[in-house]
């Protein structure tokens, strides 16, 4: 946290959830909360955005939505899955929309558990995922490399170290 | 005439916490006709009561949606209790009225502040939350969560709140309702403030009829319904009077919820002089076999719940009618000639909660 250099964004979009996860979110934004004291300002572009807040299960019409919103986003960037319906369905399990977590259609980072999750522990996953960004930005930077490129770069010598 | 063209509207929007998505066909800045797409948020919540007990599923009920989680929750055990014929204890149901005008209050708030960032006045907005977090704060205090309380059952709550508790509330409430005084004048005096609300988005009383709105957004039209005449849970032993606002415009809406803050503390400060001692809950025994209607009056407006059982322990058919679903057509309606611009602030003034509009 100590060598934060910039301020990230979030973006917060509402999977299938229930609501209850959502207004926790934007209650993490507003006075008694306030992650806006980490830099953390909401943003409804996902090409301003750094972290992208999901909450609720995937369902097959929304599946689209939240792949778009993930391609949108700049490298580097991080996932936050919020609620326990963001990470495998939660109550909503057994109903027939529902496809499960988020991580079937987009990899996700950092988990934030509960239902509904609440301020502190989302602003933990907030924090995580700031210090996860870093690290990706330094990882890119000391590389001089698009990140995909280098996760692909890495990819490829485990795949030869295995070999 | 201009040129026509389509921009959509979300579903992923800055103003909406949620998914609802619109095809906005306008012609230079004025929009001729909106085309609504639903379905984002469709789990299929009611066909899992063939899968789960009746008494578990009051927890599913409750997730119907997360801002009036309570009501979605009680209505459903209202639902059962009538097919069952059970009488819940007088207390039980004076509490249940306490944590509905409380989540009303809250619902409110939490809609106030949305409206103000939808057009733009940030400050606001975060006061709005500020003071609703001291009603949270409570519900935390009462029932142990902030959002979904899970305190009811089948047969009265869980949960009971003592005589020190319920006057330690009252206590805030005096404090809470003159800081709400002065936030809300800044919505109904504030020069900029009227000029984004006032003659945006009207819809007169035949209008209304017609498309059958509900909720505030009828009452903003000038009928006066309110269902919590209809005397379900202690409501018959309390006394209200629907806020009625004349112009139909999303100033006499905001008029409208703003009002019914201050009735919500009213019938709260009326339910605990008159809560009697006694037992929160009775056992339900047997299983519901029958069919039963349920009207409740929810921050959004009217909800209608559907149940029937077949004697065994799982439930033949569960249904809700959320108030949103009952307002689109009117959103349809107000949106037809609205500058583009204004749009956001006509989504927001039906309150949509989609997630129970689509369960």
């Amino acid at each position: 946290m100590a060598k934060l250099k910039k301020s990230p964004w979030i973006i917060h979009y509402d999977g299938s959830s229930c609501n209850g996860c959502d207004i926790e979110v934007l209650a993490c934004l507003t006075p008694l909360y306030d992650v806006e004291r980490f830099g953390v300002i909401n943003t409804g572009n996902p090409k301003h955005a750094d972290i992208l807040l999901i909450t609720g299960g995937i369902n097959a019409q929304n599946k689209k939505v939240v792949e778009q919103i993930y391609q949108q986003m700049p490298e580097p960037k991080v996932v936050v899955a919020v609620g326990i319906c963001a990470y495998n369905g939660g109550i909503f399990k057994e109903c027939y929309n529902i496809l499960g977590g988020v991580d079937k259609v987009i990899p996700v980072d950092i988990y934030v558990p509960g239902c509904a999750a609440r301020p502190e522990s989302i602003i933990d996953g907030v924090v995580q995922a700031v210090d996860l960004l870093e690290m990706k930005q330094d990882y890119f930077e000391k590389n001089g490399i698009s990140y995909n490129k280098a996760m692909k770069n890495k990819n490829e010598s485990n795949k030869e170290n295995e070999s | 005439m201009g040129n026509r063209s389509i921009v959509p509207f979300g579903p992923q929007h800055p103003v909406l916490p949620e998914p609802i998505h619109l095809d906005l066909v306008v012609e230079d800045e004025k929009v001729v006709e909106a085309i609504p797409s639903i379905g984002f948020i469709h789990r299929g919540l009611e066909h899992i009561v063939k899968k789960k007990d009746f008494n578990d599923y009051v927890y599913v009920a409750e997730r119907v949606c997360g801002i009036c989680s309570f009501m979605h929750g009680m209505s459903y055990c209202e639902a059962v209790e009538r097919v069952m014929d059970v009488d819940i204890p007088e207390r039980a149901k004076y509490l249940r009225t306490i944590w509905c005008e409380m989540s009303r209050i809250h619902s409110h708030m939490l809609w106030l502040g949305l409206l103000a960032d939808a057009f733009g006045f940030e400050s606001l907005f975060y006061q709005c939350w500020r003071m609703r977090e001291k009603i949270l704060d409570m519900f935390e205090m009462s029932t142990g969560g902030r959002v979904i309380f899970s305190v009811n059952k089948v047969g009265g709550v869980l949960r009971d709140m003592d005589h020190e508790m319920l006057s330690n509330f009252i206590k805030q409430f005096d404090d809470m309702e003159k800081d709400i005084i002065e936030l809300t004048n800044v919505f109904l005096e504030d020069y900029t403030v009227n000029t984004r609300l006032r003659d945006v988005g009207i819809l007169t009383k035949e209008q209304g009829l017609e498309l059958g709105v509900v909720g505030p957004m009828m009452r903003a039209s000038g009928i006066a319904f309110d269902t919590r005449k209809l005397k379900y849970a202690a409501y018959e032993w309390i006394d209200v009077e629907p806020v009625v606002a004349t112009e139909g415009d999303c100033y006499a809406r905001t008029y409208v919820r703003i009002k019914e803050i201050f009735q919500a503390f009213d019938i709260i400060r009326q339910a605990v002089k008159q809560i009697p001692d006694g037992e929160i809950a009775i056992k339900a025994k047997g299983m519901p076999n029958g069919e039963a209607f349920v009207r409740v009056e929810q921050p959004r407006g009217e909800a209608i719940y559907y149940v029937k059982g077949n004697g065994t322990k799982f439930l033949d058919r569960f249904r809700v009618r959320t108030p949103t679903f009952a307002n689109i057509p009117s959103l349809l309606e107000t949106t037809k000639g609205a500058q583009l611009a204004d749009v956001p602030i006509l989504i927001l003034t039906i309150d949509p909660c989609i997630s129970c509009t689509e369960r």
